[in-house]
């Protein structure tokens, strides 16, 4: 058994049983980094690069332990610190580094698409680590891993998908995502920030009202407003966002039921979040950096074979 | 019934040749019990440790005669996935089982127990795996069945089931009740 893409470019090209395998793979690595020696030799002759063009604490840090925790080679690129900023293009910078032998590229990028581009023009497997407003597809299913994990299932299960819809990389992969293994999706926000159409483009729910959203879920996957990819005024101020669909301890509480906080970080507490939500009983999003480590093993395992058929 | 009848047919049609018959692996694998107890008298200090996936079935029975045999002693029992330590995970792809060591290996005898004993490498990585987990005592081998002059790798068994003479066409195919219906050894030329 293997994945069915030679690249994860995002969550769109994969099926249910790509899905299932790097799970089911994440489950073992996580036991592996339990153990007193937290590695294992499996990549040990491969190198990869991490190529990011855009900003990131968790991600990088999580693919770079990921890499290591495989015994692979690790190269960082940051373009803030690299000729990038002198002008090269992008496929001169990776052919460049290509050309010393690199097995791997994981990339994050500003402009969605640019991964899939990379892919159709050199020979190496390249991970999407966050494409513009496109994809994120470890980031979907690390919070799958960390839903299953928690609930046991995915099956069935009730999502609501919080925020900044329209500009999240993270609620597209994980709609494609969540859809693929049979939850049911609820996306809630100010209208502003919700795509038109996207009800039936992407068969989920829609709603405007935070507290109907909350009653209704089994999980409240929480976005950050995103205000670098933002270019004209989409709510009045953070604090009315905040008031309108800010998530609140009191508000859970009447509820009457236990549901599952998540945020892929990083939080803008008091925006999205209260501080009491994020750091509260219900909250797994430490969690989910744990197991962002395990999951992203599980790809770049899976993706390391050069068993060409 | 029936499956065994058809399955003996299957052997003459095809010049298969029963390695161990299902009473004959039986009694093998008790002996292979005793012979662990044998050296291993004071359990406590001892841990045994199945490699998935096949040896766990091995490693199942003989746990199980040991116990018969001291119902009163706990025994430390684990099972290891050596996947992630193969030394040839870009040429093929292999999906991992599950490890389950829940208790430390440090300062303690591990008997590893696997089904076939081929060309070493499988125990190679299993060893690599081990000392992840601390530093045993004393490591010995247990195996079904030894595949002698085969070996890649200066790799021995202290206990072996049956040690046979096989050319690397050959294959040694393991059956277990829980996998295959019926429960034999036998040594297909292909």
């Amino acid at each position: 058994m293997k994945l069915s893409t030679k690249h994860l470019l995002g969550i769109k090209d994969l099926n249910r049983e790509d899905i299932q395998l790097i799970l089911s793979t994440a489950q073992q690595f996580k036991e592996v980094l339990q153990r007193p020696v937290k590695k294992v030799p499996s990549l040990r002759d491969v190198t990869i690069v991490n190529l990011f063009y855009e900003n990131s604490t968790r991600t990088r840090m999580s693919f770079e332990l990921a890499e290591r925790r495989l015994s692979a080679d690790v190269l960082n690129f940051a373009a803030s610190s690299s000729s990038a900023a002198k002008g090269e293009t992008l496929l001169d910078t990776v052919n460049n580094i290509l050309s010393m032998k690199v097995d791997m590229v994981v990339m994050r990028h500003s402009a969605s698409g640019a991964p899939h581009f990379l892919a159709k023009h050199i020979p190496a497997a390249i991970v999407n680590a966050g494409d513009g407003i496109n994809e994120h597809p470890t980031q979907a299913l690390l919070d799958a891993f960390s839903m299953q994990e928690k609930l046991g299932k995915l099956e069935g299960l009730k999502v609501a998908i919080i925020g900044d819809i329209m500009h999240s990389r993270v609620a597209l992969s994980n709609m494609y995502l969540l859809r693929k293994m049979g939850a049911e999706i609820m996306v809630a926000g100010p209208p502003t920030l919700i795509p038109k159409y996207i009800a039936e483009a992407l068969d989920v729910r829609v709603e405007y009202n935070l507290e109907k959203a909350l009653k209704w879920c089994d999980v409240a996957n929480v976005l950050r407003i995103q205000l670098e990819r933002q270019n004209q005024p989409l709510f009045s101020s953070l604090r009315e966002y905040n008031l309108a669909y800010g998530i609140k301890r009191k508000l859970l509480e009447k509820l009457g039921k236990d549901i599952v906080i998540m945020h892929p970080g990083p939080i803008n507490r008091g925006v999205e979040l209260d501080s009491d939500v994020a750091d509260g009983p219900f909250s797994i999003i430490l969690n989910q950096v744990e197991n962002g480590v395990a999951v992203r093993m599980a790809v770049l395992y899976l993706l390391a074979n050069r068993d060409d058929d | 019934m029936a499956a065994r009848d058809n399955s003996v047919i299957f052997i003459k049609n095809s010049g298969l040749k029963t390695i161990l018959s299902e009473q004959q692996l039986a009694l093998t694998v008790k002996r292979l019990a005793h012979q662990i107890l044998e050296n291993h008298l004071k359990l406590s200090n001892t841990v045994i440790i199945g490699l998935q996936p096949r040896g766990i079935f091995l490693s199942d029975r003989i746990v199980a005669e040991i116990r018969k045999i001291l119902p009163e002693e706990t025994i430390l029992y684990g099972k290891l996935d050596i996947t992630f330590y193969r030394d040839d995970v870009r040429k093929s792809l292999h999906i991992a089982n599950a490890t389950d060591i829940p208790f430390s290996i440090e300062n303690r005898k591990v008997v590893l127990i696997d089904d076939v004993l081929y060309t070493g490498r499988t125990i190679r990585a299993a060893l690599d795996a081990l000392l992840d987990f601390g530093r045993p005592s004393h490591v010995s081998l247990c195996v079904l069945i030894d595949r002698r002059f085969s070996r890649e790798l200066p790799i021995q068994p202290d206990y072996a089931g049956k040690v046979i003479d096989t050319i690397i066409s050959q294959k040694v195919k393991v059956c277990w009740k829980e996998k295959d219906d019926i429960e034999q050894v036998i040594l297909l030329d292909s």
